[in-house]
């Protein structure tokens, strides 16, 4: 029997029908009475000295209310990671990156804005920039920040287990490298933020945020405000992925703009501007060595990554350890060294960006894997399940994961694609232009510890009764950003009140409403899904206890199931209640008539009787992870794990490469909306495919981005998208709500290597550098030609 | 100097005065509050502002305003019949083609047009007619699923 009536549906979005028709309010949607508009002076340059910035001749264009520079804005470092406030709000030493932010106007329309914005005159003194990561901690090299000597910004030193004795019980030990470019999130919605001030100094900012609980507190310490009289609205938001979860200086600019002139304040990137402003994907520069048995366990792990970070911290810090801490799993691996260096260049700053930091080491590492079977004459799918980690396992690094349906996930996508009849055997290859390949991947469901150093309840759900009755509106800082947990939300309130769907309506994305961390780590499901639950559940006790002393019968006794209030002990008589509902509706249409008492009448007598109704949740992790330095970062609450195949045929001799599809098993826990779960695995694929195959952000000489827009930086069409086949393993999470645990990011993990692997199995070359566009699949195929032999 | 124009959106006509260079998407979101059309890059490459221009799938933000004047504009606010949404609308519902749901009125723009002229369009066509509108969420499996869904039950 089906064990939930809401759950583990495909229930729509209950946001769907507003997006479909144009209703839907994203933040450039909205406009204020008296509202200005802002543009930002970003540097021309990668790296020079600030001499003196004129603001005369901006100031005295008719229609320009203020002109910002860090004199009005001040120079209070902030940063998203404690450990590194390595930002202001305006550059007022020097500037670090082309698009570094040095000055901005508020105006009475943007032309205007714009306008003063090209009057705006600074004198610079160029100096020398770094752009390659690789060089960036040489000596001799340019220095972009005091506090980051040789330009290291963070660097990770880990040991876990006995390499040494791991490398002497191996038979077979290769060293594989992999470089990849900064990709950039490709939201669709540029960021846009609207502030405004009331007249006793109150913030509100309207901003397209992943997190409005972490820009609150930004905003409240760059702007030296009281935190509690910041306030963060989200509005619908078109995709975050990651760079919208730190701060913007759009979000600073405009709220200080707004603080100073006294009238609302908006400001929309366009698209170049999103792309300098980044805070996306890093590049990663990562060396393994890995060895193995005869029997092909795994032996050791030799980590080393050096990750460019551009200008600034950003995220980055966390970035570094991940790269590091989520190879832990899913494989049993006793033995793993991690050397990690994040170094800062004159380029935009990265960040977190979907699957943070582990994507590239996961898809080097699963390379590795397949290598090491084709040496070893080992089914490479054969190879991963002898290593799978089992639920209750606890990895070197001190991961404990809770639930694991890994095994599951990779019978199901071996058996789905038919991987034993299309694959030849003992770890032979084709080369003949068609290609199969697999991969694993492993995610954390929400990170164990928040970014400021607290013991703060990672959220808060206050869910209150409708004191007309009828229904339940449930008030949240989550932050739906288009992953739909809004709609997960509706549906576990609706569940475990016995509501229909409809009737629950979701207030969300307001710092004003709860504490929420937000919407990254694959967290929202599992923690706000906690707290949501467990308001539901303190609403439903009070409404029983209230009808309870009404009818006389005890709490336990009574139940609402199904838009109703039902009894567990035979039939009540609950004539009384419903004569006083229908004396009070007098006129009404739709007058209730069932045998039952309907949520409507319970929920209004329940106000009658005790007033105000309101429930209230709460989820913090418990401590997790060990106690060496960045234990904290790759702990989670639960973990999830995916496989997937994908298979190409490749032109071998133009090297064009076409994806045919990619079939994939993710281990959610469990499915609280089938639908959504499927299409975070659909996007993982894409976002993943276009990483691989295409996306990077290309630089000049002097740091600039030669492809800030949508045509020249390409990400897949819908021509590009092969079929994507999903399948669902539920594995029921211990540490989470009915069992669920993340999707949203695990599912991105697999794509890069399997498809790498695919394309290996096509060719017979391996490519170290990605994206693996014709170009540098038909150099490697001539050079393979002439060296036969790709091992 | 400003110019005299009428568009007739949705059915309705509408006469303004706009500045030469503005864009029809700059009229249709700020003079007519009309924002469900939206704007993701400003120049032609991820289809977002796509609108129908005399039943023609037409990127709004590389189109002048003042090049529409007397003609017939379809937005994404015109869709719905009645209140209720129509048969594309609510395949897009049922199927989850809609996550940020940015991308979405310009990719129901731009399935209209194609249903129109292809009542049964196969999953190739689908693809072929939507790939100048980017979606970054879905992967496009739900939103083809979608469309072809609303095309099985059209007479």
């Amino acid at each position: 029997m089906k064990k939930h009536r809401i759950l583990n549906t495909r229930a729509p979005r209950i946001d769907a029908a507003d997006k479909v028709t144009g209703k839907a309010v994203y933040t450039d949607d909205l406009r204020r009475p008296c509202m200005l508009h802002a543009a930002i002076l970003h540097s021309p340059l990668a790296h020079a000295r600030i001499l003196n910035i004129d603001t005369s001749r901006a100031r005295s264009l008719p229609g320009v209310i203020d002109v910002v520079t860090s004199q009005e804005a001040g120079i209070r470092p902030y940063g998203v990671s404690p450990a590194r406030h390595d930002e202001t709000i305006f550059c007022h030493d020097k500037v670090r990156y082309v698009g570094d932010e040095i000055a901005a106007v508020a105006a009475v329309d943007l032309d205007t804005a714009l306008e003063a914005v090209s009057l705006i005159k600074v004198d610079f003194e160029e100096l020398p920039i770094i752009l390659d990561g690789l060089t960036a901690m040489n000596d001799g090299q340019p220095q972009l920040h005091e506090i980051y000597k040789n330009n290291i910004c963070a660097e990770v030193h880990w040991q876990f287990g006995d390499v040494e004795k791991g490398r002497r019980e191996s038979s077979i030990i290769r060293t594989d490298r992999m470089i990849s470019k900064m990709q950039d999130a490709a939201f669709m919605e540029p960021q846009s933020v609207l502030a405004e001030t009331d007249a006793r100094g109150h913030l509100t900012m309207w901003s397209s945020t992943q997190a409005p609980h972490y820009v609150q507190r930004t905003l409240a310490m760059a702007l030296d405000l009281p935190l509690h009289k910041v306030r963060v609205i989200k509005p619908a938001v078109g995709g975050g992925f990651g760079p919208k979860a730190s701060c913007s200086t759009a979000e600073l600019v405009t709220c200080l703009l707004a603080l100073r002139t006294g009238q609302p304040v908006k400001l929309t990137f366009d698209r170049e501007q999103v792309f300098l402003h980044s805070r996306a994907r890093h590049q990663f520069f990562h060396t393994m060595t890995t060895g193995v048995r005869n029997d092909g366990t795994l032996a050791f792990l030799e980590h080393n990554c050096i990750l460019d970070g551009g200008a600034y911290a950003s995220f980055g810090i966390a970035t570094v350890y991940y790269s590091g801490s989520l190879l832990g799993g899913p494989y049993r691996l006793k033995n793993m060294n991690y050397d990690g260096y994040r170094v800062v260049t004159n380029k935009p700053a990265c960040g977190a960006q979907r699957g943070h930091g582990a994507v590239i080491a996961r898809a080097l590492f699963e390379v590795q894997l397949d290598r090491l079977a084709e040496e070893l004459g080992m089914d490479p799918i054969e190879l991963r399940l002898k290593n799978v980690m089992e639920a209750g396992e606890t990895t070197c690094n001190e991961l404990y994961v809770s639930s694991f349906g890994m095994r599951e996930a990779l019978e199901a996508v071996r058996d789905s694609a038919a991987w034993k009849k299309k694959r030849a055997r003992d770890g032979q290859i084709r080369r003949d232009g068609k290609g199969i390949g697999a991969a694993c991947g492993f995610f954390v469901s929400g990170a164990g510890y928040p970014i400021y150093r607290s013991r703060t309840y990672h959220c808060t759900v206050v869910t209150k009764l409708d004191e007309v009755g009828g229904g339940v509106t449930v008030s949240s800082g989550a932050a739906d950003i288009g992953q739909g947990s809004d709609t997960v939300l509706a549906m576990i309130t609706a569940e475990e009140l016995g509501l229909n769907l409809e009737d629950v309506r979701v207030q969300s994305g307001d710092s004003s409403l709860s504490v929420d961390l937000g919407a990254y780590s694959s967290r929202t499901t599992l923690m706000t899904g906690h707290a949501c639950r467990e308001a539901a559940q303190d609403v439903k006790q009070q409404i029983l206890e209230a009808i309870s002393g009404c009818l006389g019968v005890p709490p336990e006794t009574l139940d609402l199931k199904d838009n109703r209030l039902i009894s567990l002990a035979g039939e009540i008589d609950f004539s009384a209640l419903r004569e006083e509902y229908l004396k009070e509706h007098k006129g009404f249409a739709s007058l209730p008539e069932t045998a039952h008492l309907t949520f409507a009448e319970a929920g209004r007598i329940a106000f009658l009787e005790r007033g105000t109704i309101v429930g209230t949740g709460k989820y913090k992790p418990p401590p997790l992870g060990g106690s060496f330095k960045g234990a904290t970062v790759g702990t989670s609450p639960a973990y999830g794990c995916s496989a997937q195949i994908a298979e190409v045929s490749v032109d071998l001799q133009t090297g064009e490469i076409t994806v045919q599809n990619i079939t994939g098993a993710h281990d959610c826990g469990y499915a609280i909306n089938v639908t959504q779960v499927e299409g975070q695995m659909q996007g993982s694929m894409m976002m993943g495919m276009g990483e691989a195959l295409m996306e990077q952000i290309i630089y000049d000489s002097e740091g600039r981005i030669v492809n800030a827009n949508l045509a020249e930086y390409k990400i897949p069409t819908a021509l590009d998208m092969p079929h994507l086949r999903t399948i669902i393993v539920e594995s029921n999470e211990p540490a989470g709500p009915y069992g669920a645990k993340e999707v949203g990011e695990g599912a991105i993990m697999p794509v890069i290597p399997a498809l790498m692997n695919a394309i290996y199995d096509a060719t017979g070359v391996r490519i170290e550098e990605l994206p693996l566009t014709p170009e540098r699949l038909v150099a490697a195929l001539k050079a393979g030609r002439h060296q036969k032999s790709s091992i | 100097m400003k110019k005299l124009i009428s568009l007739t959106v949705n059915g309705i006509k509408h006469e303004l005065a706009v500045e030469p260079r503005r864009t029809l998407l700059e009229v249709l979101r700020e003079d007519l509050g009309l924002t469900g059309t939206k704007k993701g890059c400003g120049i032609g490459d991820c289809g977002a502002c796509t609108v129908l221009l005399e039943g023609v799938a037409t990127f709004s933000c590389l189109t002048l305003a003042i090049q529409a004047d007397g003609c017939s504009i379809e937005t994404v606010e015109g869709l719905a019949e009645g209140g209720r949404l129509n048969r594309l609308q609510q395949e897009f519902v049922n199927h989850g083609a809609v996550q940020c749901g940015f991308c979405t009125p310009g990719m129901l723009m731009t399935a209209t047009e194609l249903l129109r002229r292809n009542k049964h369009p196969d999953e190739k066509e689908i693809r072929r007619a939507i790939s100048g509108n980017l979606c970054r969420c879905t992967g496009y499996q739900k939103i083809v699923e979608a469309i072809q869904a609303a095309g099985e039950k059209e007479t």
